[in-house]
C-alpha cells in the first residue's frame, strides 16, 4: 500500500483551527440555543468582520514571507476618512463617484504598500519599524484630514452599502409566519473572494511559491535563483493593496469616517493569522486558516455578548486566554513533530524495518 | 575574561551611537535656530510652593523618564530573544494596579505603605513578565506573539484587579516621587532614571550578563555549547524588563496622582521599540548598547516637545513623528551605511593616491 503523505505543519495547524471553530460553534448552539442555528448568524459574523478577514489575508501573506505589517489598521482609518471626505465633496453623484472612491482607496493602500515594501526590501530596514512608522503616519494623516466624524451623504454609495444579497432558502420563518431571507453584504462576498484568490495565489502562482520559499529560508531562496528583494517588495505591495480594499469594505459596512476606526485591528489580524496556523517566523501558513481564525475571534465576541457578560474586559480576557491556548498548542505540537522527525532521521534502519 | 572585555570593547565603539548622536545634534540645532530661547531654564515656584527649575529642556528629560527606563529593559530583551515585548504598556497598567491597590489600602499613603506598594508592584510585574519569558524561552515562541496575549488582555486584568475605574492617590510622597522633592529643584523621575542606569551599569560591570546576553542573541546553540543557559538568560532579561516596567508604572501613576488603566503609559511599547531601533540596536538580537536606546528615548521625547512647541495639533503629531523616524532609520539602514562607507573609502584612496603621486614627484 502506498504510504500517505504526512500532513504538513501548515495543514495540521489549520485543521486544529477549523476543529476548534466547529467545536466552539457547536458549543454555542447547545449552550445559547436557537440563534446560532440560523444561517443569518454566520452571515452576520461575515458581514461585521469582512474587513478583518481581508487584512487577515494581507498579514498572512506578509508573515509567510517572514515579515510583519502593523500599519494595516492605520491604512484602513486613513482610507475610510479619505473616502468619506471625497464622497461628500465630489460632484459625481452617480456610480462613477463610487468607482473613483474605490480607486482612491486602492491607491492609498498601494502607496503605503509600495513605500513600505521599498524601505523593507531594498533598503533593508526592519519591517516592524517601517510599518510602525506607517501606522503613525496613516493615523496622523487621518486626524489631519478631519478630527470630527464624517457621515457619508453620497446617495448611490449609500444605496450600494445598503444592498444585500438575499438568499431565500437559507432564511428562517419569523414568528408571524413571514419568510425572512438570509442577508449577505457585498463586503462579505468580497472578503470571501479575497480569501479564495489569496489561497490560489499562494498555492499555484509562482509569486506565492516564492513567498513561501523566502519565508522558509532566505538563503536557500536566493540560491534557487528567486529574486528575494522583489518577492518581499511584492508581498508588502499586496498587503498594502488589501488594506486599502479593507478600508473601502469598512466604509461600505459603516458609511462614516472616524479617526478611531479600526483601532488595534492590526493586532486582531495578527492574532487571527496565528490562530489559523501562520508562524511569525515565516514559511508556514494558510489564508484559509486565517479565515477561521477571524471567525473564531468573532464567535467568542458574539458568545460573550449573548451570555450577558457585555463588559469589554471579559471579551479581552477571553480572546487573550484563547490566543494563549493556541500559541501553546502550536508550540507543543510543532516541537513534538520536530522531535519525532529527528528520531526518524537518526535511525533510518529502524524506520525501514 | 580579557578576551571577553575585548569583544565588549569592540562592540562598544562610537559607531553604533553615531546616528542617534547626529539626530540629537540636528534636533538641538534646529530648535536653537528656530527659537534661541528654547532651552532656557528658569526658577519658578510651583503649586506646592517649592522652588523648581522649569523649561523645555527639563520637561523633555523629565517626561522621557518612563520611556527611558522601559527602553533599557527592552534593549536587553531584544538582544537576548531577538524579538520585542509589545505588552509593556499593558503590563505597566497591571503594575500600576498592584501599586495603587497596596499603597491605597490604608487611610492615607505613608512612606511605609508606599514602599510596600512598590515592592508588591515589582514582584507582581516580575510574575507577569515571567509568564511572557517562559513562553519565549521554554516554549520557544516568538516574543512578539508571546506578548500579544498580555497586550490584548493586560489592561483588562488591571481593571479587574482594581475593580474601579480611576482610583486617586493623594499624599506628599506621591508628589515627591512623581514631581519634585521639596528643596530639590530637579524633578524626581530624572533621579530615578539615573539610579536605574547606575544599577544596570553595576550589573554589567560585575557580572558577565552583557557577554552572555549577546552570545545568546547571536547564536543560541553556540552559547549553549559554551555552557551558557539560554533559557535562564532569556528569562532573566524579561525579569529585568519587569523591574523597569514596574518602576516606570510607579512614576506614571505618581505623576498623574491617579491610575487610569486605559491611558497609563499607553502606546509606550511602540515608542520603546522605536527607541531601541533609533539607538542603533539590531532588532534581530545580538549586540546592544543600552546608552543608544536611552538616547533614542530622549530623541523621541525631544521630537514630540519640539512639535508641540511649533504649535502642531497634538492629534497630528504622529504623522510628523513618522516622517522623522523614517528619515532616521533610512540614514541608519545597512544599504545607506555601506554606500557611505564606500564613498569615504573612495575619498581616502584617491587622497592616498594623490599623496603617493606627490611623493614620487
Amino acid at each position: 500500500m502506498k504510504r500517505r503523505e504526512p500532513l504538513s505543519n501548515t495543514q495540521l495547524l489549520m485543521s486544529i483551527a477549523i476543529g476548534i471553530f466547529v467545536f466552539m460553534y457547536t458549543a454555542a448552539i447547545i449552550g445559547l440555543g436557537g440563534g446560532f442555528l440560523k444561517f443569518q448568524q454566520v452571515f452576520d459574523l461575515l458581514n461585521d468582520n469582512a474587513y478583518l478577514i481581508i487584512i487577515g489575508c494581507a498579514l498572512t501573506v506578509v508573515m509567510i514571507g517572514g515579515g510583519i505589517n502593523i500599519s494595516v489598521g492605520g491604512v484602513i482609518s486613513l482610507t475610510v476618512m479619505a473616502c468619506a471626505l471625497f464622497l461628500n465633496g465630489t460632484g459625481m453623484q452617480n456610480g462613477l463617484g463610487v468607482f473613483v472612491t474605490l480607486l482612491l482607496a486602492l491607491g492609498i493602500g498601494l502607496a503605503f504598500g509600495v513605500g513600505q515594501g521599498f524601505l523593507v526590501s531594498y533598503l533593508g530596514i526592519q519591517p516592524f519599524i517601517v510599518t510602525l512608522a506607517g501606522m503613525f503616519l496613516s493615523r496622523g494623516l487621518t486626524t489631519m484630514l478631519s478630527v470630527n466624524p464624517v457621515k457619508v451623504t453620497h446617495e448611490s454609495f449609500l444605496a450600494l452599502s445598503k444592498t444585500k444579497i438575499q438568499i431565500g432558502f437559507l432564511g428562517y420563518v419569523a414568528q408571524n409566519g413571514n419568510q425572512i431571507p438570509a442577508k449577505l453584504e457585498i463586503g462579505a462576498v468580497v472578503a470571501i473572494l479575497v480569501v479564495i484568490c489569496s489561497f490560489l495565489m499562494l498555492r499555484y502562482v509562482k509569486l506565492g511559491r516564492n513567498i513561501y520559499a523566502l519565508g522558509g529560508n532566505q538563503q536557500s531562496a536566493l540560491m534557487l535563483g528567486i529574486n528575494v528583494k522583489r518577492t518581499r517588495f511584492l508581498s508588502y505591495v499586496i498587503s498594502g493593496l488589501l488594506s486599502g480594499l479593507a478600508g473601502f469594505i469598512f466604509i461600505m459596512h459603516k458609511p462614516a469616517g472616524n479617526a478611531s476606526v479600526a483601532m488595534r485591528s492590526e493586532m486582531d489580524a495578527i492574532a487571527a493569522s496565528i490562530i489559523g496556523g501562520t508562524l511569525l517566523t515565516g514559511g508556514v501558513g494558510n489564508v484559509i486558516g486565517t479565515f477561521f481564525g477571524v471567525m473564531i475571534l468573532a464567535t467568542i465576541q458574539k458568545i460573550i455578548g449573548l451570555s450577558g457578560l457585555n463588559d469589554s474586559w471579559w471579551q479581552d480576557m477571553a480572546s487573550g486566554a484563547l490566543l494563549g491556548f493556541f500559541i501553546l498548542l502550536q508550540s507543543v505540537v510543532l516541537s513534538g513533530r520536530e522531535k519525532r522527525r529527528a528520531q526518524k532521521t537518526a535511525s533510518p534502519v529502524l524506520q525501514k524495518g | 575574561m580579557s578576551a571577553a572585555k575585548k569583544i565588549t570593547k569592540k562592540a562598544g565603539g562610537l559607531g553604533q551611537l553615531m546616528i542617534p548622536l547626529i539626530a540629537l545634534a540636528i534636533l538641538i540645532l534646529f530648535n536653537l535656530i528656530r527659537d534661541p530661547g528654547f532651552f532656557s531654564i528658569e526658577m519658578v515656584t510651583n503649586n506646592e510652593g517649592n522652588q523648581v527649575l522649569s523649561g523645555n529642556l527639563i520637561s523633555i528629560i523629565d517626561s522621557a523618564s518612563a520611556l527611558a527606563i522601559i527602553s533599557m529593559g527592552m534593549t536587553l530583551v531584544t538582544a537576548a530573544c531577538g524579538g520585542q515585548d509589545i505588552s509593556v504598556g499593558a503590563v505597566a497598567a497591571i503594575a500600576g494596579a498592584f501599586f495603587v491597590k497596596v499603597a491605597n489600602a490604608g487611610d492615607s499613603i505613608t512612606t511605609g505603605s508606599f514602599i510596600l506598594g512598590v515592592l508588591v508592584c515589582i514582584l507582581g510585574t516580575i510574575a507577569f513578565k515571567m509568564f511572557n519569558g517562559t513562553l519565549v524561552s521554554v516554549f520557544k515562541i516568538q516574543p512578539m506573539i508571546a506578548t500579544l496575549i498580555l497586550f490584548s488582555c493586560g489592561r483588562s486584568i488591571a481593571y479587574w484587579i482594581n475593580g474601579s475605574a480611576t482610583p486617586q492617590l493623594v499624599g506628599p510622597i506621591i508628589n515627591a516621587v512623581g514631581k519634585t522633592i521639596p528643596g530639590i529643584p530637579i524633578p524626581t523621575p530624572i533621579f530615578i532614571v539615573v539610579l536605574m542606569a547606575i544599577l544596570l551599569g553595576l550589573v554589567f560591570k560585575f557580572t558577565n550578563l552583557r557577554l552572555y546576553t549577546q552570545s545568546v542573541g547571536i547564536n543560541q546553540g553556540a552559547a549553549r555549547l559554551n555552557g551558557i543557559n539560554p533559557t535562564a538568560i532569556k528569562l532573566l532579561s524579561f525579569v529585568i524588563l519587569g523591574v523597569c516596567v514596574a518602576v516606570a508604572a510607579v512614576i506614571g501613576v505618581c505623576r498623574l496622582h491617579q491610575l487610569n488603566h486605559k491611558t497609563l503609559l499607553v502606546d509606550i511599547e511602540m515608542d520603546a521599540i522605536l527607541a531601541v531601533a533609533i539607538g542603533g540596536n539590531n532588532l534581530g538580537g545580538g549586540r546592544f548598547r543600552i546608552l543608544g536606546s536611552v538616547l533614542g528615548a530622549y530623541i523621541i521625547q525631544m521630537l514630540t516637545t519640539t512639535l508641540y512647541a511649533m504649535s502642531v495639533d497634538p492629534v497630528n503629531v504622529k504623522a510628523y513623528k513618522a516622517i522623522v523616524i523614517i528619515i532616521i532609520v533610512v540614514a541608519g539602514s545597512p544599504v545607506i551605511k555601506s554606500r557611505v562607507t564606500a564613498l569615504f573609502n573612495r575619498i581616502r584612496t584617491s587622497r592616498s593616491i594623490a599623496a603617493a603621486g606627490r611623493g614620487v614627484e
